[in-house]
């Protein structure tokens, strides 16, 4: 296992993520600069708010380049509930452009379909297909969810996992060595040591 | 399909110590509440309500240690109650690696704090406990400081004015039903679920797993209970459990 970057960029629950890296035996750090996330084996991007809000805070940190720049390398990167949503090309919740790393944008929850939204409590999340980040998950795997958005990838083959929600929705994706998860892992018991444990190993 | 309804212990902390109360009174010793925080994570619970009860009576303040010891065992959403008068309390705990502060005394001696608190946190991190105790001529008053003063609102007046300033979520307690169990307040739970559109959690009185579906029938999104899950037998020996998962999941079905 080599270290994991998580990226501090003044939102997200950096504490939970740190804590649980720990008890999966993976090394992880706070970074904050761009040298520091080129410095980086792989990088973990958490994320807890608004979509315009999260590109603002990693462009005035310069992260916005210096997370392509990381991610042109090869390295891995995961990009966890607002992390992940950051990841694509925009969201129905704000103006600002995302990164850009996968090709797809976030939409809102529709109350239409009879749901309450945020998406709040546990739900299963069903692979796509087999994939080292989800090797060892059992098929009554459960995870933590609170949002209120939703990422819509434009090509089927980056979607590693769905979930049912009103409507059936990507809650984990990827696309070579970039990596989302729409739940919480470092909230999810057991379930979530398995995802993160497999990504400090990727 | 929807969510499925969260299945919730409440751990009380009083100086430290986990206790178990009757009726907000009695305080009975029960152990270490990391420990005890540690077995409901084997149990894979799905999220914890831990609550100091006594740090505002006391004026103690926030026990930042506690939360620290607990956020590093807890693999499961946590909620903080006890002594959190400000933003900067609110933002402190999150970063330890708590998800949700509870939000009790404050919320009534200064309510603009639940909109301060939601405004910097997110609603959906932002929960307000509401304690009621049944009037003698029907209906019921919201009490704080351990159910020792009266607010002047009914539970379902205290809870809309919570949703409409900023909180995400509303605990709904039972104080004359506390420890005793003899089941929820069905009646206090369905007034307030139906005053409010966010998810309210019932508190007080559950002895049985089917006490659940009833309070998720009354309106309740999730339950929540204390004595059911810490204490057992006729005897009221201490013995942390919670349902299996599968049995969980059934409450959503």
């Amino acid at each position: 296992m080599s270290e994991v970057s998580i990226i501090d960029y003044g939102l997200g629950n950096l504490g939970s993520v740190a804590n649980m890296l720990k008890r999966v035996g993976a090394a992880s750090r706070r970074v904050s600069t761009p040298a520091e996330v080129a410095a980086s084996e792989r990088v973990l991007l958490p994320g807890i708010g608004a979509f315009d809000a999260g590109m603002d805070l990693l462009r005035d940190q310069g992260l916005v380049e210096a997370l392509r720049d990381f991610v042109a390398t090869g390295r891995p990167m995961l990009g966890i509930c607002l992390g992940m949503q950051l990841l694509l090309d925009s969201s129905e919740e704000g103006v600002t452009a995302g990164l850009g790393l996968i090709p797809g944008v976030s939409r809102r929850f529709s109350e239409a379909s009879g749901i309450r939204v945020p998406h709040m409590g546990w739900n299963y999340a069903n692979p796509s297909r087999d994939d080292p980040l989800i090797t060892g998950l059992a098929d009554d795997s459960r995870f933590y969810f609170v949002h209120s958005y939703r990422v819509v990838p434009d090509r089927d083959e980056d979607v590693l996992a769905t979930t049912q929600y009103g409507v059936p929705f990507a809650s984990m994706i990827r696309a070579g060595n970039v990596m989302g998860a729409q739940f919480h892992p470092e909230k999810s018991h057991a379930f979530g040591m398995t995802v993160l444990g497999n990504f400090a190993q990727l | 399909m929807n969510v499925f309804p969260r299945v919730i212990p409440v751990l009380l902390v009083s100086d430290g110590y986990l206790v178990k109360p009757v009726r907000f009174a009695g305080d009975k010793y029960v152990g270490d509440p990391i420990n005890a925080v540690r077995i409901f994570n084997e149990k894979q619970v799905d999220e914890l309500v831990i609550c100091d009860i006594d740090a505002s009576v006391r004026g103690t303040g926030v026990n930042y240690g506690l939360i620290e010891d607990i956020a590093s065992e807890a693999f499961m959403p946590v909620a903080y109650g006890g002594g959190i008068t400000s933003v900067a309390d609110a933002r402190r705990i999150t970063g330890i690696g708590i998800e949700k502060v509870v939000l009790n005394t404050v919320a009534f001696t200064r309510p603009e704090s639940i909109t301060e608190i939601s405004t910097a946190l997110g609603a959906s991190s932002t929960v307000v406990s509401i304690d009621a105790k049944k009037r003698m001529t029907g209906g019921w008053d919201t009490f704080i400081r351990r159910a020792s003063k009266r607010v002047g609102l009914t539970p379902a007046e205290a809870a809309l004015r919570a949703q409409e300033l900023g909180a995400g979520e509303i605990i709904v307690s039972s104080i004359d039903r506390e420890g005793t169990f003899s089941g929820y307040d069905l009646k206090l739970v369905e007034s307030v679920a139906s005053a409010v559109t966010v998810p309210v959690v019932a508190l007080g009185g559950a002895s049985a797993f089917d006490d659940f579906r009833t309070a998720l029938e009354a309106g309740a999104s999730a339950v929540a209970a204390g004595s059911m899950f810490v204490l057992n037998g006729k005897h009221r020996a201490v013995l942390i459990s919670y349902p299996a998962p599968e049995q969980v999941r059934s409450l959503g079905i």
